[in-house]
């Protein structure tokens, strides 16, 4: 396993193990306010300060992680879910109308900035979580299919496949079969990476507004509620900003390591 | 005598040399920033508070005009005279003002001005103004006779409003775009979403201001806002968004910053017509149930003064009710209980953009949910707060600050978007606007502010504070808000 697998895998586990514990415990309710103890920067009895509430940051970070895993999650689910059949389907049907239409049908969706067809979806359909989920989600769509087909065209002209056809399997046997287990590595690798770009996204969108809504804490939020009291109390910026990155970081080397060291070719290179 | 004229002659170079020196020095240019620009530059035709803030006193003058301090003191009229019964007003103006057109401003004009304010179609935002007006009448040029329905003990004040101000019929066709007013600044240019230019109207009837120019910026941004400031590229922030950036500009010298009072009852306002809120007890328990000063503390910094009812507490009238709702959570249960609420119930919660609604409003769910309220928050932009709650009615809790002078007369408006619909109040108002005797009407005053203060209408909050930054050296800008302006003609620099 490379450096890069093991500091990626480090950083993404934290964050989801505060995810996780958050459900269980966190320091303090994260939706308590206090307001005489606000601002409080860093000190023992709370270890990231508070925030202009006097709400504790760290259980505000540590909740703000499963609405940013949540969304992520559920977005890169959808834009599998209907990403790989399409992908599936067009590569089986190479050519046909149908591989066109799902094709195209990519290019149209590619062609729109994800983040700003975001914000068209959350302001007409409302702000909300629901709608970043479904918003980011769509996007995740194109980018499924579109790797999925390419890598199954070329496994289509293997001769594995070919035998598969001769012992009298149909197009969707063979596509469930033989051909999605062969590209399964290729697709977690884009599923990190598309994980890490969901979670900037759900960021990108609380923080002008239209993502989870208060008292639901999201580290896009907390950014944007930040904004006017960095220049006296940073800590409110620097910590969310933090997440973010590292978040991102460690989701981004994982991916990286996780292809390489599920990418036969590298494999066979390195031993 | 030769020697004292010379003498005298003298003195008078010397002096005029020294003003001339410290005119040299002064700057006379000026700019002032705020959050929103006004969507077109009428004042007689919308209810944006931003067109006010760009040409009360600048650029439109009324009749009557509003001091800083919210006396009411003459305007275009030089003086007038009441007939005995309070129903005819004959108001003298002052001879020889012009409008920036150079046509000049005379009776036909006030009456014009009049008469499309209270017309059948008129697009005036406040034509509650002009509703006892029953005639008009041009005596001479500089005369004018407005006859009243019946005598209205706050006509003089409604006079002074910016949606009373006068206009010509020779420019009314571009005044959206081109605003042609009677003030000591004519306008200048407009940069949509940028500024708006203002420049000394030479021909000024009045005292000619200190300032040469004037720039209005728009800033909607509050991190932008402080950016601007703390760069030193506007000259005044007036209506600064975000009070918590305050300390830092008090504690530097090259700032002021002004803290004043504005006529903003600032309320969680509630749908009087819509379950469970229907049920007084209910609405007492979310009184109960709120702490202003966490509210203020939290939301503005601790700018902002608690209220107990919708009247400005810097009013002579006002009546210290916050008694009523007192911060007691414990009566808040019993009395959501004795309601049939006693596991709470859930309702929505619509925010528009100031840090006074979004903070607020996280603060407020908060402290509901303490009694088992559950308020859903919406954050709205303010077309679609107008649209949903403002004209749909459509909501549950909203906040807002009722920015208008003397805006007690809402409560009579059963259609009015919290829909609170008592004959006793509506009856009480008529009453006080029938009403000259000012201790009589001081007393009428109190009983609207107690009824709806024990009714519980609303959550009252607290009194937006007027909240400006001007660099060190601006004089003459208006501490407190008795109504939205900027007002330019007394600004000057200091030396």
């Amino acid at each position: 396993m490379s450096r890069n697998l093991i500091l990626g895998t480090a950083l993404s586990s934290i964050v989801v193990l505060a995810a996780v514990v958050s459900f269980l415990w966190t320091p303090y309710d994260h939706a308590a306010l206090d307001i005489p103890n606000k601002l409080k920067p860093p000190n023992a009895t709370h270890w990231l300060g508070t925030d202009h509430f006097g709400r504790d940051m760290l259980s505000m970070i540590m909740v703000g992680a499963r609405t940013s895993i949540a969304v992520a999650l559920v977005a890169v689910g959808i834009g599998m879910a209907a990403g790989i059949p399409l992908g599936l389907t067009a590569a089986a049907r190479k050519g046909s109308w149908l591989d066109e239409l799902i094709m195209r049908g990519n290019d149209l969706v590619f062609a729109f900035p994800s983040l700003v067809i975001a914000i068209l979806i959350t302001a007409i359909f409302g702000a909300g979580a629901i709608n970043a989920i479904i918003a980011i989600g769509i996007f995740n769509i194109p980018v499924f299919a579109r790797i999925t087909r390419g890598a199954a065209l070329s496994l289509w002209e293997r001769e594995f496949i070919m035998a598969a056809r001769v012992a009298g399997k149909g197009t969707a046997r063979i596509s469930a079969e033989h051909i999605l287990p062969n590209i399964a590595n290729l697709l977690i690798v884009q599923g990190t990476i598309q994980f890490s770009l969901g979670i900037l996204a759900e960021a990108g969108l609380s923080y002008v507004g239209l993502g989870a809504q208060p008292p639901t804490p999201s580290w896009g939020r907390m950014l944007a509620d930040a904004q006017t009291m960095v220049s006296f109390a940073p800590h409110l910026a620097l910590i969310p900003g933090c997440a973010i990155i590292l978040t991102v970081l460690g989701l981004n080397l994982m991916g990286d390591g996780l292809r390489d060291w599920l990418d036969p070719r590298i494999r066979v290179a390195r031993t | 005598m030769g020697h004292a004229f010379k003498h005298t002659f003298r003195t008078a170079l010397a002096l005029s040399v020294s003003l001339l020196a410290t005119q040299a020095f002064a700057k006379s240019d000026i700019t002032v920033a705020m959050q929103l620009e006004p969507p077109h530059l009428d004042p007689t035709s919308a209810a944006a508070q931003a067109i006010d803030s760009v040409v009360y006193t600048n650029v439109f003058e009324g009749l009557t005009r509003f001091m800083g301090d919210g006396a009411i003191v003459p305007g275009l009229a030089e003086s007038w005279e009441i007939s005995d019964d309070g129903t005819v007003y004959t108001f003298k103006l002052h001879d020889g003002v012009t409008f920036h057109d150079g046509t000049s401003m005379d009776a036909e004009d006030v009456k014009f001005s009049l008469d499309r304010a209270r017309a059948e179609d008129s697009a005036n935002a406040q034509k509650a103004l002009f509703a006892g007006i029953t005639d008009v009448e041009v005596v001479d040029p500089l005369t004018v006779k407005v006859t009243l329905s019946e005598p209205n003990g706050n006509f003089l004040f409604n006079m002074a409003w910016g949606d009373a101000v006068i206009v010509a019929p020779e420019s009314i066709d571009n005044i959206k775009t081109n605003p042609i007013g009677t003030g000591a600044f004519k306008f200048s240019g407009w940069v949509q979403g940028d500024k708006i230019d203002l420049e000394r109207n030479a021909d000024y009837w009045g005292k000619q201001p200190a300032l040469e120019k004037a720039t209005f910026k728009f800033i909607s941004d509050p991190t932008a806002a402080f950016a601007a400031v703390m760069a030193e590229d506007v000259d005044v922030f007036s209506g600064f968004p975000a009070p918590e950036n305050l300390p830092q500009f008090e504690a530097d010298p090259r700032f002021q910053v002004l803290v004043g009072s504005t006529e903003g009852e600032t309320i969680l306002s509630t749908n009087n017509k819509q379950p469970p809120f229907d049920d007084v007890r209910v609405r007492q328990a979310l009184a109960h149930a709120i702490d202003r000063q966490a509210i203020v503390d939290g939301a503005m910094f601790g700018y902002g003064t608690p209220i107990g009812t919708h009247f400005a507490p810097h009013h002579p009238a006002y009546v210290d009710l916050t008694a009523n709702s007192a911060y007691d959570p414990e009566k808040a249960k019993a009395l959501l209980a004795e309601a049939g609420f006693a596991d709470g119930f859930e309702t929505t919660l619509h925010l528009p953009p100031p840090s006074y609604a979004r903070r607020g409003g996280e603060i407020i769910a908060a402290q509901l949910a303490q009694v088992g309220i559950k308020a859903e928050i919406t954050n709205v932009e303010w077309a679609q707060w107008l649209e949903t709650v403002f004209r749909g009615k459509n909501f549950g809790l909203t906040i807002v600050s009722h920015t208008e002078p003397m805006d007690i007369g809402i409560y009579a408006r059963p259609e009015y978007y919290f829909q609170y619909d008592n004959p006793a109040f509506q009856e009480l108002m008529t009453t006080l606007n029938s009403t000259t005797d000012p201790e009589e009407r001081t007393k009428l005053l109190g009983q609207a502010q107690t009824m709806i203060s024990e009714d519980y209408v609303n959550g009252y909050l607290f009194q937006l504070a007027a909240l400006s930054v001007a660099k060190a050296g601006v004089q003459g800008l208006w501490v407190n808000a008795p109504t939205a302006a900027n007002d330019l003609t007394a600004v000057s620099w200091a030396e």
